[in-house]
């Protein structure tokens, strides 16, 4: 870590002023000459067999120029990518082509059937109306439980049932804690389906130059790199011919880390219409056609001891994947085996998983990604043995936390946890909230007939993702630092955010390691044809791994740096120092150099030291050793409504300790935007499709963000327990609060409602449902 | 089924825009937030749904904060609008934009054109606005990352700024 | 949205002559809140629009001793934010600040509001808690109908082909009267759940004199709770509980969705008939 001077302040983004002046380029603002604009056809219908398709009247339409259908692209696009579907991993899976327009059967309602290029959007929209499409309507699958049941039509008829995949995970020995455990508290649990709903839909802008045979895909992606191989396979290119640009990219939330049918289609048209082609997705479609996330039912097993101490955990959970596969959707499932741990000591634990097809748009990565499932489940647990023994909810997890000198720690599931002092994060939070104030509060409210209610989350989650050996599609990232000849410096990275800051925060690591200013520096990131190869903006990764690529590349760039100056001074390597933007003999920074001083020399080619190369750029690629661990304690504090079941969030405090931090404003902000999006899950948001496999939630009509007036102010604090996985100390923060604050509040609702003898009630926590519990059951302390 | 196709005479439409006064001939069907991104050129002022509710499109027609996605070009007809790119002035950012620099009071900053444009109506009807005034003067602005905090803090900041 | 012919009349009367002209191919718009929505999702799709903006005459809004007039195509902020309602009718800018946010009440308008009879909307709660009477314009002249008379069914109106709501005429409440709105927002949409207005005006003797409340969210229709208003008729604040308890009496068909059951719904009714009632009676003394 350099000395600092940027890093750990309090900057503010560089990225900002273009986007608070309406100035900035989102795939929609890209306007390129004689653009088509394309609508897609999809499936009104959750399950049919398709018929023929009558596209005369849409192509007879004035201005439209082409109507594209699933046979006519069948055998010049390949399937829709799936990068985890080792057999090793998941035995005996199975793995359905996914065309990217359907061809003799629609699996899910907003399923691509066609798809029009015209010279306006309003025009290829008309032209949709005017397709006809033969439809035999099936039944449909809506759930886990349907699709095992049997005689449940099935989806993929390849195979005879829809079971997708299976996958299990065991560690210690399970038999034996629960024959040694004094109870067995079980529980069923249900994790709804989300829709991840980034304020940017997906959007696609396609060029094709035959003259160079290259192809130009503008699309709002987490992952511009993996896209270009994808495409590259699917449409049949030379990779080298194919470049991806994430532009400027409106949140993702994982549900932009993946490779859509409309990517691969507009290359395909823009190719073959040699015109550029625009798709900008509806709302509606994302709703339909961007991947949902969660989604696991399962029954939870906790075997434990009459102090509280957790012996084990069993989890048999099935997961709904919906249709098809995306990217990684069967790797979700098992992020959350693989932290079914949580923060807590016990050796013994197993998960079975049994994955169903159904009729739904698949699951895939959203925000934490199964780690939210596997901290919600545990924390709830905690909460449920906590009132089934009658003890505090806090002392057993006091109890059962992994000790701070037991760092590096291997859980059950062979992870190894890089560095933590639980205890240290969840005293601060019990500090800040004045829990014990907050206790007698509660009981004399109870008095009054109302109910306040106080939930604990203690997580811990896995970041920086991570160890290639552990990564469906790679784990490393790279960077490429260079330096001008006037010293102004560039970083490639191959990190592609969207939101998230890293021009700011890489900017900071720059501006102090080798002694330039903010504004000297600029981070390009989301070209294919700029950035060296790259993996992308998720998991918590892009400083953790991104960054400690280009702290490498910075430390390549400085080593050569000073040997230049040393050999210009006349000095020794070992003796130069950077000292005030100068590269100086110790003490003596009025004598040093700048870099751009060297910069000039490097270029310039004269007066080197010799065996040096002139140029002055570097690249790393980094390989991290282990994941990171971040974790903290997040408390809520709600009031429930006797009269209506409406959920008053009135205090939330979250302490986390995401490592070292590079700048508190962005951290803060990443926690804050975590937590809305935790407490959305908890009180608000459920994707819900009904028997016929409509979507009823469909728009933000009827499928609810978190607004501003849903929130207290955040109370924030933070402990500092540094990574040694990698050399800045930095673990991550990007998925924690929304991992942190869903059981938080989950565990704080039914803390209020203990009165009634509520122990556990599935998400979301609407009025409605808190409203019957209370209704069905007396307060029986009154 | 396409009779009706049979209307949409283009409709000459003028308007002041930032201060710039234009004509164009529309269709009557399209929407102003099509208009001021496709025809206009400004393409600041972004659409994130269909269904009003998520104000990324909000833009100030005659002084006023609306939704540019429910609103036709043709009944701006006349109107003095004020997007995002016409807040600031002489290269100097508009106090509340600055807020949001400051404050970081965006991430991915899609919805913040909107946002700003929301917080601009809010301080014109109430110059010295409460915590739970910001919450809810933004209540017609979806915004998925950042938990609306910073956002609250940018608006008092401009508050603070302008009352100064 | 399918293409339109598009027809911005200056005048009342040529708008009429155009709505006469174009029958049920045509759509009266109004600030666009209720209707565009629909267009965009093709759902209306008519084959001319007719735009009502530029009708001066039908954006004011008037607070005199004994009539409030509300122009049809006043905004919901122009109430919200009318510098005489807060005295005269609480009720009604009360509940202008309930409806969608900031931009829709800037934008959309309240005869638009009332004309489409969305069965979750919030001013059919209010005109029926005010006794509202609209003024409609028609091929053969002006009538006048009552609110009550005026909400027939899910979005279906007492307006017949041809015709325009033009109007809002609400007697201005007496001394010792008060109005409250409370209502349950979807939590995605903000439209009512259940909504309930209520005015009241009391007696020296601080009882229930007249009574009036709407509902809205809970059936097809808004509708009065006359069942609540005959209990409370004459009484005071302590027999509100008990008549509230009526709410969701006679109710022929709730509206259920996966936002909010029936019974759900009926229980919100009494339990905000209850709110706005005992608020209508705070202000009222």
């Amino acid at each position: 870590m350099p000395v600092s001077k940027t890093v750990g302040a309090r900057i503010k983004r560089r990225e900002d002023p273009r986007l608070i002046q309406g100035l900035a380029h989102y795939v929609d603002d890209i306007k390129l000459p004689n653009t088509l604009h394309v609508a897609i056809l999809r499936s009104p219908y959750s399950h049919a067999r398709i018929g023929a398709i009558d596209t005369d009247a849409a192509q007879n339409l004035p201005g439209v120029k082409a109507v594209v259908t699933g046979s006519d692209i069948k055998d010049t696009i390949g399937g829709i990518p799936c990068a985890a579907t080792d057999p090793e991993g998941f035995p005996g899976i199975k793995v359905p082509h996914h065309p990217v327009l359907a061809i003799d059967k629609a699996r899910f309602v907003g399923e691509p059937i066609a798809a029009v290029a015209a010279t306006s959007a309003y025009i290829a929209r008309d032209a949709l109306d005017l397709i006809e499409v033969d439809y035999d309507p099936l039944d449909a699958v809506n759930s886990a439980d349907a699709a095992f049941a049997d005689g449940a039509p099935v989806l993929h008829e390849d195979w005879d049932d829809n079971m997708a995949f299976t996958w299990q995970i065991a560690g210690g020995d399970i038999d034996a804690a629960f024959a040694e455990a004094d109870h067995i508290v079980s529980q069923r649990i249900e994790h709804q389906r989300l829709v991840p709903n980034p304020m940017e839909t997906r959007g696609v802008l396609a060029e094709y130059m035959r003259g160079k045979d290259q192809l130009t895909i503008w699309s709002s992606t987490q992952i511009p790199h993996l896209l270009r191989t994808q495409l590259s396979i699917m449409l049949d290119m030379a990779e080298n011919h194919v470049r991806v640009i994430a532009p400027e990219v409106g949140g993702g939330f994982g549900c932009k880390l993946n490779v859509y049918a409309e990517e691969a289609l507009l290359g395909h048209m823009a190719k073959t219409l040699g015109q550029p082609v625009k798709w900008i997705e509806g709302r509606r479609e994302n709703f339909l056609h961007t991947i949902h996330g969660r989604d696991q039912t399962g029954v939870v097993e906790l075997a434990v001891k009459n102090d509280g101490a957790i012996l084990g955990l069993k989890y048999a959970v099935t997961a709904d994947v919906g249709a098809y596969y995306q990217l990684l959707t069967p790797a979700i499932p098992t992020l959350t085996g693989l932290m079914l741990c949580g923060s807590y000591t016990f050796q013994n634990v197993q998960m079975d998983l049994k994955a169903a097809f159904t009729n739904k748009m698949a699951t895939d990565a959203y925000r934490g990604a199964g780690r939210p499932e596997a901290t919600y489940l545990i924390e709830r647990m905690i909460d449920i043995a906590a009132h089934d023994l009658g003890l505090d909810p806090l002392d057993v997890r006091r109890k059962n936390f992994i000790g701070t000198d037991a760092f590096p720690h291997e859980t059950g599931t062979a992870l190894a946890y890089d560095s933590g002092d639980y205890t240290a994060a969840l005293d601060r939070a019990v500090e800040m909230a004045d829990y014990d104030a907050l206790r007698w509060q509660q009981a004399e409210l109870r008095d009054q007939g109302r109910y306040l209610g106080i939930g604990f989350s203690t997580y811990v989650e896995i970041c920086g993702m991570g160890p290639s050996a552990a990564m469906p599609a790679g784990g490393w990232e790279s960077s490429t630092v260079r330096v001008d000849p006037t010293g102004k410096v560039t970083v490639l990275t191959g990190v592609s955010p969207h939101g998230q800051g890293q021009e700011t925060t890489f900017a900071q690591l720059v501006a102090d390691g080798l002694g330039v200013g903010l504004a000297d520096i600029r981070i390009i990131h989301g070209d294919t044809d700029a950035v060296q190869y790259g993996i992308g903006t998720f998991g918590s990764r892009a400083t953790a791994v991104g960054g400690t690529a280009m702290v490498h590349a910075m430390g390549k760039i400085k080593d050569k740096v000073i040997k230049i100056a040393a050999h210009l001074m006349e000095s020794n390597p070992q003796d130069i120092v950077l000292e005030d933007d100068k590269y100086c003999v110790q003490g003596a920074p009025e004598s040093g150099l700048t870099l751009a001083e060297i910069a000039q020399v490097a270029h310039v080619g004269v007066g080197l030291p010799p065996e040096t190369e002139p140029g002055l750029a570097e690249s790393h690629f980094f390989e991290p050793p282990n994941f990171t661990y971040p974790f903290g304690t997040h408390i809520a504090v709600v009031e429930v409504d006797a009269d209506t079941g409406e959920v008053e969030l009135q205090r939330y405090i979250a302490v986390d300790d995401c490592g070292n931090i590079i700048n508190p404003l962005i951290v803060e902000g990443q926690v804050h935007g975590g937590i809305a999006q935790g407490v959305g899950q908890a009180l608000y948001e459920e994707a819900i499709y009904d028997e016929s496999g409509q979507m009823l939630t469909g728009s933000f009509m009827d499928y609810a963000l978190p607004k501003a007036h849903n929130f207290p102010r955040f109370e924030l604090g933070n402990t500092v327990t540094p990574s040694p996985v990698n050399p800045m100390g930095v673990k991550g923060v990007g998925e924690a609060g929304t991992i942190g604050s869903t059981p938080a509040i989950a565990n704080a609702v039914i803390d209020a409602l203990k009165p009634f003898g509520v122990r556990h009630i599935d998400l979301p926590l609407r009025p409605e449902k808190l409203w019957k519990l209370m209704q069905e059951r007396n307060d029986d302390s009154l | 089924m396409y009779s009706s196709h049979k209307g949409g005479a283009l409709v000459k439409i003028e308007v002041t825009i930032n201060g710039e006064h234009q004509s164009h001939e529309v269709e009557p069907r399209m929407l102003l937030v099509h208009f001021l991104r496709e025809v206009v050129g400004l393409t600041g002022t972004h659409v994130g749904c269909e269904t009003s509710l998520c104000g990324a499109c909000s833009v100030m027609l005659n002084g006023e904060a609306v939704k540019a996605c429910t609103v036709l070009a043709v009944q701006a007809h006349g109107a003095d609008i004020t997007t995002i790119e016409g807040l600031a002035q002489n290269g100097e950012l508009h106090p509340i934009q600055e807020g949001f620099w400051e404050c970081h009071g965006l991430q991915c900053g899609f919805c913040t054109p909107g946002m700003i444009i929301a917080a601009h109506q809010l301080l014109e009807r109430h110059p010295k606005p409460s915590e739970a005034d910001i919450r809810r003067g933004i209540e017609g602005n979806l915004c998925r990352c950042t938990g609306y905090q910073h956002i609250v803090d940018a608006v008092q900041y401009a508050a603070a700024k302008m009352t100064a | 949205m399918i293409p339109f012919d598009y027809h911005a009349p200056k005048t009342l009367q040529k708008a009429m002559r155009l709505v006469r002209e174009h029958g049920d191919d045509a759509s009266v718009l109004a600030g666009g809140h209720s209707l565009i929505p629909l267009m965009k999702l093709r759902f209306a799709a008519p084959a001319v629009v007719i735009d009502l903006g530029g009708i001066g005459g039908l954006k004011k809004v008037t607070a005199g001793h004994e009539t409030i007039t509300i122009g049809a195509l006043a905004t919901h902020y122009a109430v919200e934010s009318h510098r005489l309602l807060p005295g005269k009718c609480r009720l009604l800018p009360e509940t202008a600040s309930e409806i969608g946010d900031v931009q829709v009440r800037n934008r959309g308008t309240v005869g638009g509001s009332i004309a489409h009879a969305d069965p979750a909307a919030d001013w059919p709660a209010a005109m029926l808690a005010l006794n509202a009477q609209f003024d409609i314009a028609g091929p053969s002249g002006e009538r006048a109908v009552a609110a009550s008379d005026f909400f027939v069914g899910l979005f279906t109106t007492a307006l017949q082909a041809g015709e325009v709501l033009t109007r809002i005429r609400i007697a201005t409440p007496p001394e010792n009267s008060g109005g409250a709105y409370v209502k349950m927002r979807q939590s995605a949409s903000g439209f009512a759940l259940a909504g309930v207005a209520a005015q009241v005006a009391l007696d020296s003797a601080g009882n229930c004199a007249s009574v009036a409340v709407g509902v809205t969210g809970v059936a097809s229709v808004a509708y009065r709770a006359h069942a609540v208003e005959d209990a409370l008729r004459g009484r005071g604040l302590d027999a509100i509980a008990e008549a509230a308890a009526h709410a969701a009496d006679g109710v022929e068909e709730f509206q259920e969705d996966h936002h909010a059951s029936a019974d759900y719904r009926a229980h919100l009714a009494r339990v905000f008939a209850q709110r706005a009632l005992t608020r209508a009676f705070e202000r009222a003394t």
